[in-house]
């Protein structure tokens, strides 16, 4: 069997049925990112147990006990995520040493479904940035080019995918840090509902826009992997009680008679070629299997970036005001403690604490919520969010799923847009809206660019309506002229 | 462009110390980005809810109980100082 290009269901099965042993799997896969990783900084911690997790995994096996439907399958985690034991840094210098007592919800259905965590994956700081390069850790490279970035915030997650180095990992996605990335790498990425996933123990940024999802090697997988971390969560009241679905047996390619939805708005133009090709393809490839293209207009979508980023930063300027050197995380250096000022404490712990982009974002989510202002953003930038959320709604009863570009662009080069930050807010046009209207958003690999950059094509669909997403998703991987490639160092 | 004297007061309400340099960059940034996010303004919301949470999120009832899960060693095992289990901070009052 060869592991390194095994489905997570095809592990999980090798394991279950002692074809292949826990421990096998997981020192192939410490193994083999230990060996890659250098190239690549997409993990930033390896748990030094993990062979030792897995042989207890198999001694359960030989007692007859059900080691759960992820068995043995190594999973790499972005740093956003609470890991018991694991230095869970969020790509900051302010969290660089925290070992979290306790393990995310996420992490423990994951355990709990018999994942063995092999390490934590980079990411932007505070999964603030769209290229990776913000993290205080290091920029990741892409695996197809690595001069490339790998997208962000999940970077980290679809690097380590992208080059195999675990056979699932998990991202986080507040305005397209999911999907994004996972296009950029040629991997599939699901962003599912908000409220579909538990927050708790994940590092808050924006906590209306914040879900966790999977980014793997196929559809059936990201099904598969969502099916264990989705669910109601006491420790996380947004969670939502409906009953989730066994969405990788119900996974379908037959899309004759769905309705995929184009949005008008998003039709204009000035998008790379080679991106624009990659929809064509898609449109074409869905109407061949019988699915019927439908137009339909979000409007308002066009204020999706400024929305985003009003509601984004005022939330994280609340959620990061609880690192103040205090009970956790980096506290700046002071002589004498009983002489200090309390105002210094904080300000000179936060100031050396947080990099650049976070504190760009924490001022100007302050400026948004200081008196005066309030009303003129944060509120009524929640208004227009209603108003985006609702034009969608509409949007859905045409159409059962509506499918988009990630991206205007395939991956760019490591600092190209870096000096910019307005310019590289735009880039996230696509794909904040599906954040601010709640709605579960996927990226599938659908193109490769003339200069050999993986292209994913984005689908979007109603609340809740996760499966008929993972259909269309499913179909088109089918159809994908680029299933199978993988990058040189695959 | 945002004067220099609201970033300084921005940056005292978020409690972060920034240097001169960031300042001037800031002021250009911010200034810059929200010129951007002003387009918003022209829209005629009245009337319409501020959305919130974006998913329909059934409110649920739990028990009201303390639950106790962690040791307080476990609690401040992260503090960058402590003295036993009591976290070390500047003087407050």
């Amino acid at each position: 069997m060869d592991l390194t290009k095994s489905a997570i269901s095809e592990i999980a099965e090798a394991v279950k049925t002692k074809k292949v042993s826990a421990k096998e799997v997981t020192t192939h896969f410490v193994r083999r990112a230990e060996e890659l990783n250098p190239k690549l900084n997409a993990f930033t911690s390896f748990n030094s147990s993990a062979v030792a997790q897995a042989e207890e995994l198999d001694s359960r096996i030989a007692r007859g006990e059900d080691p759960g439907a992820l068995a043995g399958v190594p999973f790499g985690i972005k740093e956003m995520l609470c890991t018991k034991g694991l230095i869970t840094n969020a790509g900051s210098k302010i969290l660089q040493n925290f070992v979290p007592p306790y393990d995310a919800t996420v992490v423990a259905r994951l355990k709990k479904a018999g994942v063995v965590v092999t390490g934590k994956l980079n990411q932007d700081e505070f999964a603030m940035g769209s290229s990776n390069e913000t993290s205080y850790f290091g920029v990741v490279k892409n695996p197809w080019n690595l001069e490339c970035v790998p997208g962000g915030s999940s970077g980290g997650s679809a690097a380590a995918q992208a080059a195999r180095l675990c056979a699932g990992t998990i991202g986080t996605d507040t305005g397209g840090s999911i999907r994004q990335p996972a296009s950029f790498c040629g991997i599939v990425g699901v962003k599912p509902t908000y409220g579909r996933v538990s927050r708790y123990g994940i590092v808050a940024y924006a906590s209306s826009l914040d879900q966790a999802g999977p980014m793997v090697s196929s559809v059936k997988d990201a099904a598969l992997t969502l099916e264990v971390i989705s669910g109601h969560d006491d420790k996380d009241s947004t969670t939502s009680q409906k009953k989730v679905p066994q969405w990788s047996k119900e996974l379908s390619s037959n899309v004759k008679g769905m309705k995929v939805g184009l949005i008008k708005e998003y039709m204009q133009g000035g998008l790379h070629a080679d991106v624009q090709k990659t929809v064509d393809n898609s449109i074409e490839a869905l109407k061949k299997m019988g699915a019927e293209i439908v137009e339909v207009s979000v409007p308002m979508t066009e204020y999706a970036v400024p929305v985003y980023y009003l509601v984004a930063a005022s939330e994280a300027s609340s959620n990061l005001a609880r690192y103040d050197g205090v009970k956790y995380g980096f506290r700046a250096e002071f002589q004498n403690l009983s002489a200090v000022e309390l105002e210094d404490f904080y300000g000179k712990t936060r100031g050396q604490g947080f990099g650049k982009e976070v504190k760009r974002r924490i001022m100007l989510g302050t400026y948004c919520l200081s008196s005066g202002y309030y009303d003129a953003y944060y509120n009524k930038a929640g208004q227009v969010r209603r108003m985006i959320m609702n034009q969608y709604l509409e949007a859905f009863k045409k159409c059962n799923v509506i499918l988009s570009p990630v991206t205007t662009s395939p991956a760019f080069k490591i600092g190209e847009r870096v000096s910019d930050p307005l310019t590289m807010y735009l880039n996230d046009i696509f794909t904040t809206s599906t954040n601010l209207a709640g709605l579960p958003g996927m990226s599938v690999p659908f193109g490769i660019s003339t200069e050999g950059l993986p292209i994913g094509i984005q689908l979007t669909a109603a609340h809740f309506d996760e499966q008929a997403m993972l259909n269309v998703g499913f179909a088109l991987e089918e159809a994908s002229p680029v299933k199978g490639k993988t990058p040189h160092v695959v | 462009m945002i004067d220099k004297k609201t970033i300084e007061h921005i940056a005292k309400l978020a409690r972060l110390e920034i240097t001169e340099a960031e300042a001037s960059e800031y002021s250009q940034q911010l200034g810059k980005a929200l010129n951007h996010f002003e387009q918003i303004s022209k829209i005629n919301t009245e009337g319409v809810e501020p959305l919130v949470t974006p998913a329909e999120i059934e409110a649920y009832w739990r028990e009201d109980e303390a639950r106790q899960e962690f040791s307080p060693e476990e609690m401040t095992s992260n503090a960058p100082s402590k003295a036993g289990n009591l976290f070390k901070v500047p003087p407050v009052v």
